[in-house]
């Protein structure tokens, strides 16, 4: 008992020891806390649909999330952007359709069903216009980057002046959380940059945030269930494991020998 | 005394199955449900169709959720004739005047009720639809008249979004 | 084994049970004869039938919904993940599932070489569960190509070419692999229809090797045979089920926390990039559970002996039950075996350790000795150690250690005697 115990969180410390040791880099990300961790961790709602604001007039001029629809923003466990808020914000964008049956491809109004419109048509697109840097497709960056929401968070926080060492190409700008420092995008916040709706104060470290957690929720948009049922699951674990403990106990009183 | 301890017995392997049965219970739903139509599907539940190029006389068929929809522009002889039928000669009993409800206008799902095949337009003994898969008879207004399938075929829900456009869904 | 004479009480039975017997395999699996001293590490047999059902049932699932396609795997996994009911959780549970799988299928084979239960008379359970073991790797890797990520891709690039270090033949039987002149969608394709096979020769084998357990029937902790099964045994059910579904349970826990609080902590954030044969990720390194070969691998300088030295690491184990010339099972009577054990299993987690960092410097360094100590501790520790060691004195019979676990074995040999 007490051996298989041991065994399992001796076994569980150096895999998750051996895991973390997979993240490249070394530096102390910034901090927020972020209300999404934990046993219960649950998206802030407000902070989700600032983020979306903050994605949609900041990021998303370079930046797609393909892998995400206009309806998923009413979806419960997301920003809830009511339905017909989110039909609104689809019908807002202009969608190809076709072709007709004339053969033609035409635009029309978003619908719920539509995927996040992308701003280039391809990646060959995305690199000519970007000086040959590809921007990435948002919709899993959190769950792609070693560091995860501290690193973007971080990182949209970390551009500063290069030290006097380092000398940068014209389009390349300086970042103390990027891989190699080195980093294409320029600093895409400012103080003020967006007008939020809820009279937020939209400072760099406020839209970090928010857009992290944004990103956060398009990583993993079952999260919220995912910690609830996993309460559940190991709530009821424990409870079965309890009583199979003493119907084994029960059953092995018949035999003199220990388990 | 010993009594005591065996029913106590008996009710902790009780409530150990028991417990552990729900637990085996609740992990096959979602090996269940997995197979049921996901967001994705449920969220294209809808079409938009233009007829404005529709005359008279004419059958558009378009898909929706995997499956034809007949958008038919009835004349006046066919609308006619759709009304005087006596309820009593269907064998599935439904007014042409529930069936489309805008008499020039009637959406069905094109599958025959049988056993799911696309019937023929202008075809069969009731000039609307003939199902070439076992010989079901369908009329003006999609009614079934003759044959093995048991019911007329379905009507979906629609609506005119303006003259020219039928939302399907 | 008493089941021979099993007849089915009720004439439905016994006339379906003539025609085929199963009902005497249930019986026989019911009543099958468990040494009682049985430990938990015995419950990892019960928990590793869990893991292959478990993979089974959520990979057919997964294949439901899955497009095995170079342009669409990444984002079918994505459409798992994010619109197929409950997918997400059918995928973590896959995903972790493979890791909780080698965590079992690690534990039972150390505890089959501290135990001594690849010895005489069980050396075909053994070797089949080498072949199973392989074949576990075969199909998690190829697993772990299919979401086609940049870890997906690049692994599947630096695995399949191992086998170019084959002298002549090894540039061909590489194009042969990949079906192309590089990793691409035929890989893929053919990766997937290998990935869903492999587990049901795995669960093949399973039955033989459960087969080839009952014959001698179990090792157990005292690593002796069972003199008198009415004394030494308990019938399978419900002593070792409700003993077996406890361990499980336990370990469903652990299994669960993962899947529902982290689940991506196992996996590499590589593999969330879509697989892109132009840029190869600064540092490519497989899953946790195959980290010790590939220390292996990367410590020997030498391509061709490189792969090699990887693939004898592992299949020396087939020929373990003939290196190992000890004639003592347990290494509870082992004193030095005991400690050389421990040495290997800290030898292990080094290897492992050393495999997730870059391969230079002191990792190196240390990777070369820990791998030198690996077949040192196979080709020579072990032979030797069976005509050397001093082993301690082995009780007569299970029954003995279980009652009194007494260090006074004269006064358990007198009580045996009187017995008999």
């Amino acid at each position: 008992m007490k051996n298989l115990f041991k065994l399992f969180s001796i076994i569980i410390l150096i895999i998750t020891s051996n895991s973390n040791s997979f993240a490249a880099e070394k530096v102390e990300y910034l901090k927020t806390d972020w209300s999404f961790k934990g046993l219960f961790g649950k998206f802030d709602r407000a902070s989700l649909q600032r983020g979306y604001q903050v994605y949609t007039e900041v990021c998303a001029s370079c930046h797609s999330m393909k892998y995400l629809s206009y309806r998923n923003l009413a979806e419960p466990g997301g920003p809830e952007f009511s339905e017909a808020q989110a039909k609104a914000i689809a019908a807002s964008f202009e969608v190809t359709d076709g072709p007709n049956s004339d053969g033609e491809m035409f635009t029309r109004p978003g619908k719920l069903s539509d995927k996040f419109v992308m701003p280039y048509e391809n990646v060959k697109a995305a690199q000519a216009a970007n000086g040959g840097a590809y921007p990435p497709d948002m919709s899993v960056l959190v769950k792609a980057r070693g560091g995860g929401v501290d690193y973007i968070y971080s990182l949209l926080q970390g551009y500063e002046e290069a030290p006097s060492n380092v000398s940068l190409d014209d389009g390349v700008y300086y970042n103390k959380y990027m891989y190699g420092n080195k980093i294409r995008m320029a600093a895409p916040l400012s103080d003020g940059l967006v007008e939020y709706g809820d009279g937020t104060n939209a400072t760099v470290e406020q839209m970090s945030k928010d857009v992290t957690t944004f990103l956060m929720w398009s990583a993993e948009p079952h999260l919220e269930s995912r910690h609830q049922m996993g309460f559940k699951a190991i709530v009821y674990l424990i409870i079965l494991t309890v009583l199979v403990y003493f119907s084994m106990k029960r059953i092995w009183s018949r035999v003199e020998s220990e388990v | 005394m010993s009594e005591k301890k065996t029913k106590r017995r008996d009710f902790l392997f009780t409530a150990t199955t028991a417990v552990g049965a729900v637990g085996a219970a609740a992990v096959v739903w979602p090996m269940i449900d997995q197979m049921n139509p996901d967001a994705s599907v449920k969220a294209l539940a809808s079409t938009e169709v233009d007829v404005s190029s529709l005359t008279p006389g004419n059958t558009l068929t378009v898909l929706w959720r995997g499956k034809p929809v007949f958008i038919r522009r009835r004349t006046q002889e066919e609308i006619d004739e759709a009304r005087k039928v006596k309820m009593e000669d269907l064998i599935h009993p439904e007014k042409d005047e529930d069936r489309a409800k805008n008499p020039e206008w009637l959406v069905m799902l094109g599958v025959c009720t049988h056993l799911g095949c696309v019937p023929l337009n202008d075809k069969g003994d009731y000039n609307g639809w003939f199902c070439p898969c076992h010989g079901s008879h369908y009329d003006t207004s999609g009614r079934i008249r003759k044959g093995p399938a048991p019911w007329n075929m379905e009507v979906p829900k629609y609506e005119f979004v303006n003259a020219n456009t039928i939302k399907i869904g | 084994m008493s089941d021979h004479d099993y007849r089915p009480k009720s004439k439905v039975g016994q006339w379906f049970n003539d025609r085929l017997p199963l009902l005497t395999l249930a019986n026989h699996l019911t009543d099958y004869p468990t040494p009682k001293n049985l430990n938990y590490w015995w419950t990892f047999g019960g928990i590793l039938t869990f893991c292959l059902i478990t993979q089974i049932v959520t990979g057919l699932t997964l294949a439901m919904h899955y497009i095995a396609h170079a342009d669409m795997a990444f984002e079918s996994v994505e459409h798992i993940m994010r619109d197929v009911n409950y997918g997400w959780l059918i995928r973590y549970i896959h995903a972790n599932g493979a890791s909780m799988f080698f965590l079992a299928v690690y534990i039972h084979i150390f505890r089959s070489l501290f135990y001594g239960s690849y010895k005489a008379p069980r050396e075909i359970i053994w070797i089949i569960g080498i072949i199973i073991y392989l074949l576990m790797m075969a199909a998690a890797f190829m697993g772990y190509v299919l979401p086609w990520g940049q870890m997906s891709f690049w692994g599947a690039t630096v695995i399949t070419n191992l086998f170019s270090a084959i002298p002549l033949v090894g540039e061909g039987i590489v194009t042969w692999l990949w079906g192309g002149y590089s990793v691409d969608n035929p890989t893929l394709t053919r990766f997937f229809t290998l990935h869903y096979l492999i587990p049901f020769l795995i669960l093949g084998l399973v039955v033989l090797h459960i087969w080839a357990l009952h014959v001698p029937g179990n090792n157990n902790p005292v690593g002796i045979d069972i003199k008198k099964p009415s004394k030494d045994t308990v019938p399978f059910h419900p002593y070792i089920v409700i003993k077996d579904g406890f361990a499980l349970l336990m370990f469903m826990i652990v299994f669960a926390f993962f899947v529902f609080y982290a689940p991506n902590i196992l996996g590499h954030a590589d593999n969330y990039i879509e697989a892109n044969p132009m840029v190869t990720p600064a540092h490519i390194v497989p899953e946790w559970y195959l980290l010790p070969f590939y220390a292996i691998l990367r410590s020997v300088p030498d391509k061709l002996l490189g792969v090699v030295a990887m693939l004898s690491a592992i299949l020396i184990l087939a020929v373990l039950p003939w290196l190992d010339t000890s004639k003592i099972r347990s290494a509870v009577f082992r004193p030095l075996y005991k400690q050389f054990y421990w040495i290997l299993v800290a030898d292990v987690l080094i290897l492992g350790y050393v495999g997730a960092m870059p391969a230079e410097g002191l990792y190196l360094l240390i990777a070369r000795v820990a791998t030198a100590y690996y077949f040192l501790h196979f080709l020579v520790i072990l032979p030797v150690l069976g005509f050397k060691e001093k082993t301690l004195p082995v009780p007569l019979s299970i029954t003995e250690p279980v009652l009194g676990g007494s260090p006074n074995l004269a006064a358990a040999r007198n009580k045996e005697s009187k017995i008999e």
